[in-house]
């Protein structure tokens, strides 16, 4: 190792230079530069581990990058190695605060290759069943969205109604969130002794609860001011960006699959409207979803009275195949429109899945939506926007 | 007019000696109080849940001091990138403010630490010193949430000085003096248009007053709906995120215990402090035991008031912060202001 320092290089400097060299240094650092801050991927507002990369300038959002993949569990992969009746324990985990409701259009795509169908009393208790798991994602929502402003209280009001449902969930299913229930060709089991009184009275207190939120939270001043006229998506960009459900129907687009779309489950049978608002902002997506809970509890009522007697189960072979062929299911989840691609070579399992999840395409417009806006409300829009990480990162 | 001077006449080492113990228990004192009862259990009742209910048997009431024994065995983290004696300073400095508050806040007819005769400006003045802390907090702290959290608490903090300040100047107007004692005097002794059968407690005559220094109270102390410094669900927890053991510890008795100094204020200057009304004859030597207990029933209220509301709104917006501050508060705080002046020219 040498001791000696190397010779410095000679260059012919001129004096000037220094002089523009400062200059421009004074004016780099005189410049209010932008701060770049990372929101997540631990973050209380992120309902997991979605990260989001803000471009600061003060507290105003210059640009907004979402960074997803920290939860990519592999399920379409997954998939391809296993049974059908074994996916649905996979697919259960998707938006795992709807679980039951991820089942339903993967058995539905499976039921259509096979054509197979399942008799009308398992149709009713499915879509009975997958309302039930929108009210408890909704009221949830209707309760995070407060504390995600700031409102600590309406949070534990939201859990404590969810509970409610949950709890029904798992008398019929026996599980809270991943029933696992569906089967191709049917259900599990039936609903047990006494559970439609139970659900009665349970939409009673959803019902009250609604009213809850309606004044606590949807009729606060303080409220407004904070969703009102915040992260607004105009119609034609919401729809380009390809955001569904609640999201879409609050920026005034009248369109729900469970009428809409092809026919699935009993929807076709049921009087119910469908909930849109013109504004398109984050009160917007509140006011929409907190419609949709009370529309959903009706549905239920509905389907209650009308629940057919019968079996559940289809006749179907002890070792399910699926015959060759491809199929598009679609449906209205609570979060927008969930779809599964099956591809099917005629073995136990499928050859390929795509999994069409609603979050993924709603979380896809935030770089558009965040531009311009304050720090508060990149929290608010995200809590607007409602998206489960298990749905973008599946 | 010591503080113990009633009892015997001690020699003045003595009393201060006292009178620093006091001042060192009253404020981590204040803020067990304050957080057990509202922090865990009403706030626990208002949404629908129990709350601690097992440490020291009744209804938890030990754990706080649990929490707090938690805290001082925690370890001392402090980032490596930190500047660490700003870091290490912060959080004194925002207790010290609300130690600083205690000293001018009467408690009976002589149970006082000192008699200021600018108490409200004094008390006031020191109450600001907070603001110092938490921007060292957020800037030694080398975070950006921290950061972002210390400037907001800091434009924050001067924007509500303001309507503070203002919607005092209508009770000290009303008593003619800013002395503490006075006021409390001026509030006991008073009457409304002759009526001096519940003195006159200025939360009344000046009730404009004191709804504009529970709101600029509320925002001193960030409390929802202006608790963007330390927002949970943006900012993680703002200025105090880098913190942890024994300084976070520094800053939640600072916060517990500037609510109940803010408290004790609004409870002197709007609510007639220890003093019960005149009118009612009760002897001086009487109120020096119930005088305590007078005031603390009624800082109870007035810290109830400022809980229940921070349990139940939503956050304001930072730019709806200050606009509240500067078109609607200062406004009405000026005017409250004239129409004093008038009112008590006039009468």
């Amino acid at each position: 190792m040498s001791t000696t320092n190397p010779p410095l290089p000679e260059f012919d400097i001129d004096p000037r230079a220094f002089r523009t060299l400062a200059d421009a240094q004074m004016g780099v650092e005189l410049d209010t530069g932008d701060m770049i801050l990372n929101l997540g991927p631990q973050h209380p507002a992120t309902h997991g581990t979605l990260r989001l990369v803000v471009r600061l300038d003060g507290e105003r959002v210059i640009a907004a990058d979402p960074v997803i993949g920290y939860m990519h569990r592999g399920y379409e992969k997954l998939v391809e190695f296993r049974t059908y009746p074994q996916i649905t324990t996979l697919i259960n985990r998707i938006d795992w605060l709807s679980s039951f409701a991820n089942e339903v259009p993967f058995i539905d795509a499976a039921e259509k290759l096979m054509g197979v169908e399942a008799p009308p009393r398992a149709q009713y208790i499915r879509t009975i069943l997958t309302e039930l798991s929108r009210i408890s994602t909704f009221v949830l929502f209707l309760g995070e969205m407060g504390l995600q402003v700031g409102a600590l209280t309406p949070a534990f009001y939201g859990f404590r109604d969810r509970e409610h449902v949950v709890n029904l969930i798992e008398a019929v299913t026996g599980g809270r969130f991943h029933p696992n229930f569906n089967r191709v060709g049917g259900l599990k089991d039936d609903l047990p002794w006494g559970w439609v009184n139970e659900t009665r009275t349970v939409l009673k207190k959803i019902y009250d609860a609604c009213d809850t939120f309606e004044d606590l939270v949807a009729g606060n001043e303080i409220f407004h001011a904070r969703t009102k006229g915040v992260g607004i998506i105009p119609p034609e960009i919401g729809a380009a960006y390809g955001v569904s459900g609640s999201n879409l129907r609050a920026s005034g687009v009248d369109w729900d699959l469970r009428r809409d779309g092809a026919p699935y489950l009993v929807y076709r049978d049921l009087d119910f409207k469908v909930w849109t608002h013109p504004d398109g902002d984050s009160f917007a997506r509140y006011w929409v979803r907190l419609q949709e809970t009370r529309e959903s509890c009706r549905m239920v009522l509905q389907l209650l009275d009308a629940l057919p007697s019968g079996p559940i189960m289809a006749k179907v072979p002890r070792i399910i195949k699926v015959p060759e062929g491809e199929v598009w299911t679609e449906v209205e989840n609570p979060l927008g429109q969930m779809g599964y691609y099956v591809f099917s070579k005629g073995a136990t399992g499928p050859f390929r899945v795509k999994i069409r999840s609603a979050s993924f395409s709603n979380v896809s417009i935030l770089p558009w939506l965040l531009r311009g806006v304050f720090v508060p409300d990149v929290i608010t829009i995200l809590a607007s926007l409602y998206f489960i990480l298990g749905d973008i990162d599946r | 007019m010591s503080a113990l001077s009633f009892a015997v006449d001690i020699g003045w080492g003595t009393t201060l000696a006292i009178k620093t113990l006091v001042i060192l228990m009253i404020v981590p004192a204040t803020a067990l109080i304050l957080g057990y009862t509202f922090l865990l259990k009403m706030m626990s009742h208002m949404q629908s849940r129990l709350g601690p209910m097992d440490p020291g048997g009744f209804h938890g009431w030990f754990q706080l001091v649990g929490d707090g024994m938690k805290f001082m065995q925690k370890e001392d983290i402090m980032p490596a990138e930190a500047d660490r004696r700003v870091f290490a300073m912060a959080p004194m400095v925002v207790v010290v403010s609300t130690f600083l508050i205690f000293l001018v806040i009467p408690a009976g007819p002589d149970i006082v630490v000192k008699n200021l005769n600018v108490g409200v400006f004094y008390a006031l003045a020191v109450s600001s010193l907070s603001v110092i802390g938490v921007l060292m907090a957020g800037w030694a702290s080398a975070n950006k949430f921290s950061l972002l959290g210390a400037l907001r608490a800091a434009a924050q903090l001067i924007a509500y000085e303001l309507p503070l300040l203002l919607a005092i100047v209508g009770v000290v107007i009303q008593a003619s003096t800013m002395n503490l004692q006075g006021i409390v005097g001026a509030q006991s002794t008073g009457s409304i248009f002759g009526f001096d059968g519940l003195g006159n407690p200025y939360i009344l005559t000046q009730f404009v007053g004191f709804a504009l220094f529970m709101i600029a109270a509320q925002a001193e102390l960030t409390q929802t709906p202006f608790d963007m410094p330390v927002a949970e669900s943006e900012l993680v927890a703002g200025y105090m995120v880098e913190y942890s053991g024994f300084r976070f510890l520094f800053f939640f008795i600072g916060e517990f215990g500037t609510a109940f100094a803010f408290a004790a204020i609004a409870a002197t200057i709007f609510l007639g402090g220890w003093a019960l009304p005149a009118s009612w004859g009760l002897s001086v030597g009487l109120m020096r035991f119930v005088g305590p207990a007078v005031l603390f029933a009624k800082i109870m209220f007035v810290a109830f008031l400022m809980f229940w509301v921070r349990f139940t709104y939503p956050r304001l917006r930072e730019d709806q912060l200050q606009a509240l501050a500067w078109k609607v508060l200062i406004p009405i705080g000026l005017l409250n202001i004239v129409a004093t002046a008038i009112l008590k020219v006039a009468m």
